[in-house]
């Protein structure tokens, strides 16, 4: 272990995955530091979620190294270490993964009833605890099929978090929200990443709201991350692809006001 | 040509080596799995309870036909005191175990494969991985274990109410004497044919029940379709091929018995 490794709960090094010859992730390094909220910015399509699932081991990378807490995870891993890194860990899927045959109560209950040897009434009170955090307690008997968007979301959150974890990994977690809906996400996870001290890595392409409420970003382009530092310094960066990816806003302007003076174009 | 025969061969075998595998390691991830008698419990009522009523009007039906078939075939050489042990040794040998388990596929076995190909789909597999739970032995043991019970049950539900539609048919419509319909069965029926009908139906419902989590478990793997298609391929394919299978086995089964 090098003393890099003791900065960042999470090490991944020349991190490489393709599908059927198409390569995805082109050689990804980068540390995620312990504590804070670290967002991966990036474009759709640049290989984000590939990217979080292969941190999570739900995929398996083709090349590279990924450290947990200075130990190796990924190709090959002892499965005492896969599981123990499964106890440590949570991730939060895009579309909430939610069991839909099960209510509230025992989406969140089930990682504490599967993965410890907690009593029933200990189950209970962990898991309505993690729900009331999260002002979900009133509909600890709903079905996700009855909850809203948003509820989802905090649900999905509350069964992350019941397992007390020290990482949580998020895939667009804003992902088809308006504007103020990913507000309201983005604040729920600064809030709760705060509250249980977890560190919180989150993939998105929603820049403002990632910019204001991360401590780091990074952003990846076509499978490689080509830029890493603070939101101060990413506003400030003048890399071609992160003030291209930043002043989008800008250049759609620029587009807008060309079409609008274009007489070819007319009404 | 030869080399399209030799990869077919060649997909069938490694198919049928996954599917053994699959079914192998779902049997022993029920070992690490905790609650697992709660979820054993819910599986008997889908494949139970939920499945009475079908069991009971296709188990009559049977009943009420094999008995006037049986009836008029018999009356010919005149012995149709022998029905009972027509109708019984026909439902207790052969229609039974395939008609119960195939009806248990229809309505169990589709329903089994259609939640575990939506579960795929939706990722809730993927993210019970991600808690650190084997997926199979939260999802897919409770339903095999449960299958070694259910099937058995229903089967023998299905003789009983195939017994009472043989008398119904024999007895209180076509003339036969009640007494001799049941002393008939009493005598016909052997020790061994009972352990030939609830081999059968154990041996149906955990090789049906494997195949439906199978295909259910791996609609993702269908490189065809996706989402919704994904699924209803999967449903497809597992109660045609459960169906098949259930056939062929008893084929396999009866000759052994036999």
């Amino acid at each position: 272990m090098n003393s890099a490794d003791t900065d960042h709960v999470l090490q991944v090094e020349g991190l490489k995955k393709g599908f059927n010859g198409r390569a995805v992730l082109r050689g990804i390094d980068l540390g995620v530091p312990r504590g804070g909220l670290f967002t991966v910015l990036g474009p759709s399509g640049a290989g984000k979620s590939v990217f979080l699932k292969c941190l999570a081991n739900v995929l398996r990378p083709d090349e590279g190294r990924i450290s947990f807490d200075g130990r190796p995870m990924g190709m090959g891993t002892d499965p005492a270490v896969k599981a123990a890194f499964r106890k440590r860990c949570s991730f939060l899927f895009q579309s909430n993964a939610l069991l839909d045959s099960l209510t509230a109560l025992e989406n969140v209950s089930l990682p504490l009833e599967q993965t410890t040897s907690l009593n029933d009434a200990e189950i209970r009170d962990r898991s309505m605890e993690a729900l009331r955090q999260l002002e979900m307690h009133e509909f600890a008997d709903h079905h996700p099929g009855e909850l809203s968007g948003g509820m989802q979301k905090r649900l999905a959150l509350a069964r992350a978090i019941v397992t007390r974890p020290e990482l949580v990994l998020f895939d667009e977690p804003t992902a088809g929200l308006d504007p103020l809906r990913r507000n309201g996400v983005f604040a729920m996870i600064a809030k709760y990443r705060r509250m249980f001290g977890f560190t919180a890595l989150v993939v998105t392409h929603d820049v403002p709201e990632a910019l204001v409420a991360s401590d780091r970003v990074a952003l990846l382009e076509k499978g490689r991350i080509c830029f890493e530092g603070t939101p101060a310094e990413f506003s400030l960066s003048d890399h071609p692809v992160v003030s291209g990816f930043r002043d989008s806003e800008k250049a759609l302007a620029a587009t807008i006001e060309t079409i609008r003076h274009d007489p070819l174009v007319s009404p | 040509m030869v080399s399209l025969l030799g990869r077919q061969t060649l997909g069938v075998i490694s198919g049928l080596g996954d599917f053994a595998l699959f079914t192998g390691n779902s049997f022993l991830a029920a070992l690490g799995s905790r609650k697992l008698f709660r979820r054993i419990v819910r599986s008997l009522h889908e494949q139970g309870t939920v499945c009475l009523p079908v069991i009971l009007i296709v188990g009559i039906f049977t009943g009420l036909v094999l008995g006037l078939q049986g009836y008029h075939v018999l009356n010919r050489f005149g012995s149709s005191g022998l029905l009972g042990a027509l109708v019984s040794l026909s439902l207790i040998r052969e229609m039974a175990p395939v008609l119960a388990s195939l009806m248990l596929v229809g309505q169990a076995g589709s329903a089994l494969a259609a939640e575990l190909g939506m579960q795929r789909q939706t990722e809730q597999i993927v993210a019970l991985e991600t808690m650190g739970i084997e997926s199979r032995g939260y999802l897919v043991s409770p339903r095999l274990i449960a299958s070694l019970f259910s099937f058995p049950a229903q089967t023998a539900l299905f003789v009983l109410v195939g017994l009472w539609g043989g008398a119904l048919s024999g007895s209180l419509l076509l003339g036969v004497d009640s007494g001799v319909y049941w002393s008939s069965v009493e005598r016909a029926v052997e020790a061994r044919d009972l352990r030939e009908c609830f081999v059968k139906a154990a041996l149906f419902g955990l090789l049906s029940i494997a195949l439906c989590a199978y295909q259910g478990f791996h609609a993702d793997r269908n490189r065809s379709a996706t989402g919704a298609r994904a699924v209803s391929a999967a449903t497809t394919r597992a109660v045609v091929t459960s169906s098949i299978l259930i056939l062929v086995v008893d084929y396999a089964v009866s000759s052994f018995f036999v």
